[in-house]
């Protein structure tokens, strides 16, 4: 306590301190201390408990509901973009479905149509053909008719120029026919 | 002060009470002024600050919100939950005391906590706040506090002897260790101080030496604004884990 009591005798001296005591450890000065510590350090509790505080506790709540309400938006936002998405893609399905759909109804129909026109034009061509080929044998009849006629004729201009006289057309015609049926 | 102890290195004055002015009935003394200004600069950040109530804080509302969620988040994680019901009293204890720590480091001013009544003050609200909340909460289950669990009974005397001690010396070393911080802080710089003015009145080729305190008393002002924030820091978590012994005095 030496240097305690040299500190004391020139707080005494220079800082005109009438106790003279080293100014923490002066009592004199406690009592005026802890009036004004009681003061203001209720007054500071009372301010701090009734006002600040709750405030400062309010402002942090309001700010973590306006978070927790725009996070929850946000997701809800998301979920409905995420919805629009599947829609969009089932409807996408769908279209593509139903245009596959109907691109295979219209081949089918096309390929039946077409079938159908090929068989109608196949039985028309053979019907054609039917004819042609009566009608064909129908003058190969005929030609072969004059044929035999031509054989008459030049059979009796045959006989005639090598005979000097003419068969009958009977006998010549008897004849072509028996050597062109042999 | 007096003429002739002009240069002299005076460390002590710094913390003389002396009347400043009369208010009403009341002798406002410095140190009463600076508690004065304590409570406004609480009030300032606390309340004025606050006031907006902005979902975007400006500057003043953010060191208002920083503040409360560093004293909360230091409540809760030494006292629990349950601890938060004595919020309001660490929060005006961690203020006030950093606060005038924090005052204290402008040059010419006065620091409130390097009064020892003061911090015993402040540490016996602590105290009595654990002792009566103790006994109110848990009745005379309380004292078992002081009797840890699991030891032989040859030894319980003894360790219950030491607990109480522990217990005791705990409002002691609670406003002594704030105490003497600012009170050694506070001279030390100004013995730093001192010596820059002491040198470079010398008039002599000592005048080159001054810078030598001089950097010396800068790094010493770091090393303070460090500690006047530990200092409330330390006041306030030590609250709380006293707080705690009275909340959940099993051992």
């Amino acid at each position: 306590m030496a240097s305690t009591e040299q500190t004391n005798t020139e707080v005494g001296h220079e800082g005109g301190h009438a106790s003279g005591v080293f100014p923490p450890f002066d009592p004199s000065t406690f009592g005026s201390q802890l009036l004004w510590l009681a003061i203001i350090f209720g007054a500071l509790y009372v301010l701090m408990s009734r006002i600040g505080l709750p405030r400062v506790e309010g402002i942090l709540a309001a700010r973590k509901a306006a978070h927790d309400s725009d996070l929850a938006e946000a997701a809800r936002l998301r979920a409905e973009t995420e919805d629009a998405i599947a829609s969009f893609e089932k409807a996408l399905a769908e279209a593509h479905a139903h245009a596959e759909e109907i691109g295979q109804s219209t081949r089918d129909k096309l390929n039946a149509e077409i079938i159908a026109k090929r068989k109608a034009f196949d039985a028309e061509l053979t019907a054609n053909l039917d004819a042609e080929e009566h009608t064909i044998a129908a003058n190969k009849a005929k030609a072969m008719q004059n044929v035999g006629e031509i054989a008459t004729e030049s059979t009796i201009a045959i006989i005639q120029h090598l005979t000097g006289q003419a068969p009958s057309a009977a006998d010549a015609s008897a004849a072509v026919s028996h050597v062109s049926n042999a | 002060m007096a003429a002739e102890s002009e240069g002299a290195i005076d460390p002590i004055h710094q913390f003389v009470i002396e009347p400043m002015f009369h208010l009403g009935g009341l002798t406002v003394t410095n140190s009463a002024a600076y508690m004065i200004a304590i409570l406004v600069v609480a009030t300032f950040v606390m309340i004025i600050g606050t006031a907006p109530k902005a979902l975007v804080p400006g500057r003043l509302q953010s060191l208002g919100e920083v503040a409360y969620e560093f004293v909360a988040n230091t409540v809760r994680g030494s006292a629990g939950h349950e601890g938060m019901r004595f919020f309001p009293l660490v929060f005006s204890l961690f203020m006030f005391v950093l606060i005038a720590n924090l005052i204290g480091l402008i040059p010419f001013t006065f620091s409130v906590t390097s009064h020892i009544i003061v911090t015993f003050a402040l540490a016996a609200i602590v105290i009595l706040t654990v002792i009566l909340y103790g006994f109110y909460k848990n009745g005379l289950h309380f004292l078992g506090l002081f009797v840890p669990s699991g030891v032989s009974p040859v030894l319980l005397p003894l360790l219950v002897l030491i607990e109480v001690i522990s217990f005791i010396s705990r409002p002691i070393s609670l406003s002594v260790r704030l105490f003497a911080n600012m009170l050694a802080g506070h001279i030390t710089l100004n013995v730093f101080g001192g010596f820059v003015a002491m040198l470079l009145a010398s008039g002599t080729w000592a005048v080159i030496l001054s810078p030598l305190p001089f950097a010396m008393t800068v790094a010493l002002s770091a090393l303070e604004l460090l500690v006047a924030f530990l200092q409330a820091y330390v006041f306030a978590i030590l609250t709380c884990v006293y707080l705690n012994d009275a909340i959940h005095p099993g051992h």
